[in-house]
């Protein structure tokens, strides 16, 4: 489902990632692993289209496809999902809206009837519920006031309603409590499927304890330095990343 | 004013041939103000942007357009007006009164709604002394224009305690047609002037909102409008003041209103501003007696060459009085804003309480933002803020709709609503809370056609 091959990338001139090799196949679970400042949010950023995310060398294929040639929202029609380090925050637009117009505007994308509001909020109760979000959570304006579970749990949200075939989730674990971790692991878990491939961006190890990947990377210097399965992961978190970033 | 200061008016003899036709020419007083104000104005000339309040707008144009009220108003055909459902309507079409077009309604008793031309002859009394009371020959070469010129407008008087429920909606409509009296040796454009002159006595403890719709009756009409006007504010009385203007891209707009409000009394005025190559909303406050306020707001969506200029000034003239002004900028193009605030409180003006806001979103690198935000305090037991921010729209929130799935330009014009949202909330007039955000989305959706 998606190729990267030898994926060089620059951020403000200043090279990021060095020759990134990566194989995601459907229905399979990546997680990649790295310390700080190794690349991981640009790789996000680059898969999804960002502005100021410039590929210098390398490809990134999805579906057979070559991305470079889509905008974002493209990408989004296509298929591909980025849940936000940092969810953005957005006064003046109501969840709701935020979400059905993103519904909607995929929908139309992939040449499907777009739905009224009635239809929308009957398609995304059970998500909602599922992910213990209050209907009052959807009336707030885009993120504003969130706590930091209360964001992510939104990103799950979105993931849900969109029901993309690659999602990238970056730092998805991060800032959360072990309940809200727990919460919107069984969210992630339930969108699990034989159809759609997902990438876990982490610096912890303990995501992984609730959804388990089916590959585990390390990156480092821009570079994956280092593969294995889910093992590699309580290595990382016993050892640390230094044996394998010294070694590499 | 050396005339290096100021543009001399080259039709300034044009208004001693008109002033028999005007409204009310049989009334010494108001031909006495009328003659006096355009003395004024032919003395100083239009002032220039040399003159600290105009250092932002310049009104060159402008001499070489005619002053002289147009005369097309019985004639002038006019399509698709807006509508304020259960409003109380008048429709004034370059400058003059449409009966035809209008309907006033049913008011409550001690209600007086009327046009200024049908007031000056039916109840000449009742105007004397209110008409030029706040807005009165002065330094302010627009208004002296104004009254010299005066042709119609809205008379509105509420006695002690009277309430209208429904708004009422006041539609002015430019042709550009009939100019009258240009001359042609000036070898300028005919074009003509629209002087309305509005004139609301809101007694004590009475309630009420007037509505404004300014608009071109054809596309791309070239007139130019000067409304004038002036609001008195009861004690405990309440004035709703609501003003959306999408005049033709070739007229100039210049508008001066003036209000006084006296003890526990409340003003607010609220202007969507999106028409008009050249315009200039200048509003003056005077909280005159304790407790009284005031909420001035706006937006204004600018783009092409197009230039709008907002000018405040509050003054607290008396203890315990609150202030508010939010003003927010959309700006494309190489269009031009102007922001110019300024809050004068008084040495026995204590406890006053005075903010103010300009927000501008820049979405061309050739549109401009200039704010001038000046306080003069004189009291010591005062909270007066100020602040004005310009930038680009959010790149995180683009980028974030984007990789939902919104296209560009649709996520922008998201979020630009998003931006004006917050004042938008704020109408509680909901009919003209609708026509607003129908007129903004317009906006945004020819923006887009533009870009596409």
């Amino acid at each position: 489902m998606l190729e990267i091959t030898n994926l060089h990338a620059s951020v403000d001139g200043k090279p990021i990632l060095n020759g990134l090799d990566l194989k995601v196949a459907a229905g399979e679970v990546h997680a990649i692993m790295g310390p700080n400042g190794s690349g991981k949010s640009t790789l996000s950023y680059v898969l999804a289209g960002r502005d100021g995310y410039e590929r210098t060398d390398g490809g990134i294929t999805y579906k057979g496809r070559d991305l470079a040639e889509l905008a974002p929202e493209e990408r989004a029609g296509e298929g591909i999902f980025l849940a936000f380090q940092y969810p953005v925050e957005i006064p003046g637009i109501a969840n709701a809206t935020f979400l059905k117009t993103a519904y909607n505007a995929v929908r139309k994308y992939r040449g499907e009837p777009e739905v009224d509001a009635m239809e929308f909020l009957k398609l995304v109760r059970g998500k909602r519920e599922m992910l213990g979000m209050s209907e009052e959570m959807l009336r707030r304006p885009v993120n504003v006031g969130f706590s930091g579970g209360e964001k992510k749990r939104n990103e799950i949200l979105q993931m849900a309603v969109l029901d993309p075939t690659l999602a990238i989730l970056d730092e998805t674990d991060s800032g959360l409590d072990i309940d809200a971790l727990k919460t919107v692991a069984s969210g992630i878990n339930a969108l699990r499927g034989p159809d759609r491939a997902m990438v876990l961006i982490t610096h912890y190890q303990r995501l992984l304890t609730y959804v388990e990947p089916d590959r585990v990377h390390v990156l480092s210097g821009g570079r994956i330095v280092k593969s294995g399965g889910k093992e590699l992961a309580l290595e990382l978190e016993r050892d640390g990343y230094a044996n394998i970033t010294a070694a590499a | 004013m050396g005339a290096r200061d100021s543009h001399p008016l080259p039709y300034a003899g044009d208004h001693a041939r008109v002033l028999p036709e005007l409204p009310g020419a049989a009334l010494d007083w108001l031909t006495g103000m009328r003659a006096d104000s355009m003395a004024r104005v032919a003395d100083a000339g239009l002032p220039s942007t040399r003159s600290e309040s105009w250092k932002y707008t310049n009104l060159r144009s402008l001499t070489k357009l005619s002053a002289t009220p147009s005369t097309g108003a019985a004639a002038a055909a006019v399509a698709d007006l807006p509508v304020v459902e259960g409003a109380h309507r008048l429709v004034f079409v370059d400058g003059g009164y449409r009966p035809d077009l209008s309907d006033p309604g049913t008011l409550p008793e001690g209600a007086t709604l009327t046009n200024l031309a049908g007031a000056l002859s039916a109840m000449p009394e009742r105007i004397e002394g209110r008409l030029g009371a706040l807005a009165a020959a002065n330094g302010h070469a627009v208004v002296n224009l104004n009254t010299a010129f005066m042709s119609d407008g809205l008379v509105l008087m509420l006695d002690k305690d009277v309430v209208v429920d429904e708004p009422i909606h006041l539609v002015f409509s430019g042709s550009g047609s009939g100019a009258r009296g240009a001359s042609d040796t000036r070898g300028g454009v005919e074009q003509a002037a629209n002087h309305m002159r509005n004139l609301i006595v809101a007694g004590p403890g009475s309630h009420v909102s007037v509505i404004e719709s300014h608009l071109a009756a054809g596309g791309d009409a070239a007139y130019w409008t000067n409304p004038v006007t002036e609001i008195d504010v009861g004690e405990a009385a309440w004035l709703r003041h609501i003003k959306l203007q999408s005049d033709a891209a070739a007229a100039t707009h210049l508008a001066f209103t003036r209000a006084r409000v006296a003890r526990d009394g409340g003003y607010e005025n609220f202007a969507l501003s999106l028409g008009a190559g050249l315009s200039r909303n200048e509003i003056e406050v005077v909280l005159a007696g304790a407790g009284a306020s005031c909420r001035l707001d706006g937006a204004f969506l600018m783009r092409g060459k197009q230039h709008c200029d907002t000018t405040t000034l509050i003054e607290h003239a008396a203890p315990g009085c609150t202030s508010n002004e939010v003003y927010k900028g959309v700006l494309d193009g190489r269009a031009r804003g102007v922001f110019q605030g300024k809050i004068v409180v008084a040495k026995d003006a204590q406890q006053t309480n005075g903010h103010q806001q300009c927000k501008s979103i820049l979405l061309s690198d050739h549109a401009e933002i200039d704010t001038k935000p000046e306080l003069e305090i004189y009291a010591d037991d005062v909270k007066c803020s100020h602040g004005a921010t310009a930038g680009e729209l959010d790149e995180n929130s683009l980028f974030y709709l984007r990789a939902r799935g919104v296209p560009e330009d649709e996520a922008r014009s998201m979020l630009i609503l998003a931006f004006l949202d917050e004042l938008l909330e704020e109408i509680t007039v909901l009919p003209v809370r609708t026509q607003l955000q129908a007129l903004v989305e317009d906006w945004l959706a020819t923006r887009e056609g533009e870009a596409a």
